[in-house]
């Protein structure tokens, strides 16, 4: 599976008839630092994410396993949605917003 | 397969039902000198790693669902095994 974040949607109205109902997400891949990496992809997608969310997405035949039994002819598919990422660098303090 | 470095670990709420109770690390794949291989990636734990071990990584579909007991699961990641060792034949970098 690989870290991305949602950044748009692409709509599709004629396709194979098994894609039909499904969601069309434009995700672009990021590091574990959240930077953007490589290039955007489009994504079907299984846990109802939405624009600027943080995801993780999986690919191959794999990508089609969350519509089962339906076997729709997808390859890259969002199966769930971060919350939050730890790694072993020190954490930074969330900046304090002034004036609330 | 590949050797890679656990680098942290990923909290999700919302995903696919059959990704519940499993734990998923955040893993950067290595070279064999022990530079970054491209990005890192997100894995499911199969072996309870933890952040700075070095570990197998499987990086197909039915290995790593097989490794995590979860068939016809969207799965295409899973750490597989700690590395103790990596030997090489004189001269090869």
């Amino acid at each position: 599976m690989y870290l991305g974040r949602v950044i748009g949607r692409v709509w599709s109205t004629v396709k194979n008839r098994a894609l039909e109902g499904q969601r069309f997400l434009i995700v672009q891949p990021v590091t574990v630092d959240l930077a953007p990496t490589g290039k955007r992809i489009i994504c079907t997608d299984s846990t109802g994410a939405g624009a600027g969310e943080l995801i993780y997405w999986v690919r191959g035949k794999e990508a089609s396993f969350p519509f089962l039994p339906d076997e729709p002819p997808t390859d890259t598919t969002i199966v769930g949605i971060v919350d939050s990422v730890h790694t072993a660098k020190p954490a930074q303090a969330p900046k304090m917003r002034k004036g609330r | 397969m590949l050797i890679a470095r656990v680098v942290g670990e990923l909290v999700a709420t919302q995903k696919h039902p059959s990704h519940e109770g499993c734990k998923i690390l955040l893993v950067q794949p290595l070279n064999l000198d022990g530079t970054d291989r491209g990005d890192a990636v997100v894995a499911f734990d199969a072996v309870d790693a933890g952040i700075g071990d070095r570990v197998l990584l499987a990086t197909e579909g039915f290995s790593a669902m097989t490794a995590v007991g979860r068939p016809q699961s969207p799965i295409d990641m899973a750490v597989i095994g700690f590395i103790d060792e990596i030997e090489l034949l004189p001269g090869v970098v």
